[in-house]
């Protein structure tokens, strides 16, 4: 194992080079944003004494690479700071809207991952043929429409006309799970939804690969049944990019509901970073990013090395 | 007929029979719309106020770094929630003038120059302490201290000192103003005990509301006080609910998950009206939209260039492509019938050929450059697209540049010499001319400086007699109206809608949702 293990001590240690300098990157994006912080915050009544009075409270007027060093020192013990607008810490208000946006992403995944690996053996096992064409045919439109559109019309049809579910995903403590769940049915459609195709058609094609080796073919002489083949000799061996897929539609799940949130107002980061943005509450916004960066590349790093794991090719370089 | 009618609007009011069925049957009996409806409110009215229930409210403005703290509300959906736990010294009442809240009756001196507050007998915060004058004075030290960020400093600059006297709260001001008790009605001046000083945030008032939870910017529930002074409020749980998306907000109320919603998209209000057990309400306000240019910059300071502009504006095609018809046109003053004191100005219409001349007579012919953002105004690059247009068929040219959202308050507005912006408005004209249009306030958004018209403000405020004073604030809105750098298209309305769930909506000045009280005065029906 001690070649594995430098392996993935080398990814880990890529991962947090890459989050390091991604850090960088988000600490300069938010500089160059139109707009001066203390006129934001303050609003058009500020007068120039509260502006200056605020800009130093903030530390502006110090230069950008002892506030990138002072706000990186902060995060690495675990100081987020506070937000500017209402003063609160950030660590603890993200804590909230973070744990619902992974509470969102799990149940999303739940539905969908299964469901895309099983539509995407079914594709094989029909392949050409209409379940294969159908499977495609309405998951690849399904993606290729824009995920707030998706989000409005199943508002319309599901939400108003049919009533089978609320439009607005408005979870509170004070709810069950069940009645949770009831509340982002909507928005876990929609991500399904979006996310479904992507793994459908990775897990199609890898299978497919796998099908065109010879022991799948023993495998089909010694008589065994279509789906067994597919399920037990060729999915394992097409594991390693539906896990890369898998991954990737994960991190999307987690990143890339700032949309869906708005649209069905989930309490989740989307929204928390969207309020903040519009307010230039730029240490909330520094942090989001940061761990919208994190989850990204933790995630695509899983889907490296359990592909590694999985590849004894890849296990042992040459 | 009467009779079936009065039987169904019982009904109606009973929560037995939809609005619109309703309407289906009184037309079936020959009635007019307008009638019927009158003939329902009233019927609804007549059942009396239901206690009891919850009340959904589908607001937006709200974002999660939103604060409690009264002296920094500045969004709709914060303002519902001081509406919600507190009370101001007096609030606007629905005939015109004034009603007293935690003020049970107020003076002034015969210069109008010092005012005297007598505190409500009996009143209590919601921790059960006594409403005293001097929570009073600290709120009002609160907000027009040095190192405020109130949002009402603004309109508390001229108080020279605070006296109290028993129960009595005394103010004097630095010059004379006679509208003082409007701006007490200001929707930041919550009376707090010791005026919030201890914790601006802890949301004990006076209101018909207590505060039972809070996740800003999300949702906010809050229960009925019983200890109110005058029993206001119906429902015994108000939530307010979060919908900044206004596809969102609207499908809310269809599907029934709130009772109520504020801001309609003036496009989408028809339909919205047409779906069932739903009605858009309309309230005519001071809230206008502006293209305004700054008097002291060239082109602008060319009185001619400016009138060409004015005669290059068609008023009537902004209120029904950019409103559509939820709304009336503009005079290039910032005020309109829904203010105290107002006098009609002669109607600027569109009219190319005096455009034309005007232009000519300026001198200019490098195209006059407008700014834009969509958040100006809801549609401001159609309308600046049309202004463009009406301009170019007179022969004045106009170029747009779209700026971004962002920034667009601290970059574009009050600083670049021509954008599309929008006013609230403000409860009385001397307010909204003391904020905008007198030479030295902070947003003299036209840098506007006409010594008369200066003049003729600050002796307004000292003037008692209201035949004099309408015929000041009339000589004013005729000196903005000819040299001033406001183009004013239009006058918007506020849209809301509510659902059939919730009855006794009643025509309100100030803001919309009924001045933002809607949730407190309706009830659930039925």
């Amino acid at each position: 194992m001690g070649p594995t293990m430098t392996l993935v001590a080398q990814r880990l240690a890529l991962g947090i080079l890459l989050l390091f300098l991604v850090s960088i990157l988000i600490f300069v994006g938010t500089l160059i944003l139109p707009g001066d912080v203390a006129q934001s915050i303050l609003g058009q009544s500020a007068t120039p004494e509260a502006l200056a009075n605020l800009r130093a409270e903030l530390g502006l007027n110090e230069p950008a690479v002892t506030r990138y060093f002072d706000w990186l020192g902060g995060v690495l013990t675990g100081d987020l700071g506070t937000a500017l607008t209402n003063g609160r810490d950030i660590a603890e208000a993200m804590g909230t809207r973070l744990s619902r946006t992974l509470f969102l992403a799990f149940w999303a995944a739940v539905v969908a991952v299964p469901l895309a690996i099983f539509l995407g053996l079914l594709a094989v096992r029909y392949r050409d043929r209409w379940p294969d064409k159908l499977i495609s045919a309405i998951t690849l439109s399904t993606i290729s429409i824009p995920e707030f559109l998706i989000g409005y019309v199943l508002m319309y049809f599901v939400g108003v006309k049919l009533g089978w579910a609320p439009t607005v995903a408005n979870i509170h403590d004070g709810m069950s799970l069940g009645q949770k769940l009831h509340t982002i049915a909507l928005p876990v459609a929609v991500l399904t939804l979006v996310v479904l195709a992507h793994m459908m058609r990775m897990t199609r094609a890898a299978i497919l690969n796998v099908m065109q080796s010879a022991y799948i073919e023993t495998a089909e002489l010694k008589g065994l049944p279509m789906f067994q083949i597919i399920w037990k000799h060729a999915f394992p061996n097409s594991i390693a990019p539906v896990v890369n897929v898998v991954m990737l539609n994960l991190a999307y799940l987690v990143v890339g509901v700032v949309v869906v949130e708005v649209v069905f107002t989930y309490p989740g980061m989307g929204q928390y970073l969207v309020d903040h943005v519009s307010k230039r509450d730029l240490p909330v916004v520094q942090a989001c990013g940061l761990v919208f960066a994190a989850v990204y590349i933790g995630l695509n790093m899983i889907a490296d090395i359990v592909s590694i794991l999985a590849n004894p090719r890849l296990r042992h370089p040459k | 007929m009467r009779d079936q009618l009065n039987y169904y609007a019982a009904r109606v009011s009973a929560g037995l029979m939809s609005r619109r069925e309703f309407m289906g049957r009184a037309a079936a009996l020959g009635m007019t719309a307008a009638l019927a409806n009158t003939m329902l409110s009233s019927a609804v009215r007549a059942a009396g106020p239901q206690k009891g229930g919850t009340i959904r409210v589908g607001i937006q403005g709200g974002g999660s770094g939103d604060s409690l703290d009264p002296a920094v509300a500045a969004n709709a959906t914060m303002t519902m929630i001081l509406r919600m736990w507190g009370e101001p010294l007096v609030e606007l009442a629905a005939g015109g003038g004034l009603d007293g809240k935690v003020a049970e009756s107020w003076r002034s001196s015969p210069d109008a120059r010092i005012w005297t507050f007598k505190v409500r007998q009996g009143m209590t915060f919601s921790n059960g302490k006594p409403v005293t004058a001097e929570d009073v004075l600290a709120t009002i030290e609160r907000h027009s201290g040095e190192d405020t960020k109130s949002g009402a400093l603004g309109l508390l600059r001229d108080i020279k000192s605070m006296s109290v006297d028993g129960d009595e709260f005394t103010l004097e001001l630095g010059s004379a103003n006679a509208d003082l008790p409007y701006l007490m009605a200001d929707y930041h001046l919550i009376i707090q005990p010791n005026g919030g000083k201890d914790d601006p945030t802890a949301c004990i008032g006076t209101g018909p509301y207590v505060l039972k939870s809070a996740d800003m910017g999300v949702r906010l529930v809050f229960e009925r006080n019983d200890n109110h002074w005058n029993g206001d409020g119906n429902a015994s749980t108000i939530e307010l609910i979060v919908i900044n998306d206004d596809t969102a907000r609207v499908a809310a109320l269809q599907s029934g998950q709130v009772d109520m919603v504020d801001r309609i998209p003036p496009r989408t209000a028809g339909l919205v009206d047409r779906a069932p057990n739903i009605t858009v309400r309309k309230t005519s306000g001071p809230g206008h939209y502006v293209f305004i240019a700054h008097t002291n910059t060239e082109p602008f300071s060319n009185p001619d260039a400016m009138m060409a502009l004015k005669y290059g504006m068609n008023r009537q095609e902004m209120v029904d492509k950019i409103l559509f018809g939820y709304g009336s046109v503009g005079n290039d003053t910032p005020i309109n019938a829904a203010y105290p004191l107002y006098t009609e100005l002669p109607q600027r219409e569109y009219d190319p050929d005096k455009a034309a001349f005007h232009w000519k007579k300026s001198g200019l012919d490098q195209p006059v450059l407008l700014r834009t953002s969509d958040n100006s105004f809801p549609g401001a690059p159609d309308a600046a697209a049309l202004f463009q247009q009406s301009c170019n068929a007179a022969g004045v040219p106009v170029e747009i540049k779209r700026e971004p959202n962002d920034g667009y308050w601290s970059e574009v507005w009050n600083k670049q010499p021509f954008c599309t912006s929008y006013w609230g408005g403000r409860p009385t004209q001397d307010q909204m001319y003391s904020t905008a249009y007198l030479s030295t306030a902070d947003w003299n958004d036209t840098r506007f400086n006409n010594a008369e018209f200066d003049k003729l403000l600050i002796a307004a405020r000292a003037e008692l007699d209201e035949g004099k004073r309408k015929q000041m604030y009339a000589d004013m809105g005729m000196i903005l109206h000819n040299t001033g750098g406001l183009i004013c298209p239009m006058f918007n309305d506020f849209l809301d809608a509510t659902s059939d769930r919730i009855a006794g909506w009643d025509e309100s000045p100030g803001f919309g949702l009924m001045n933002y009280y809607a949730p407190i005065q309706m009830w659930v029906a039925g």
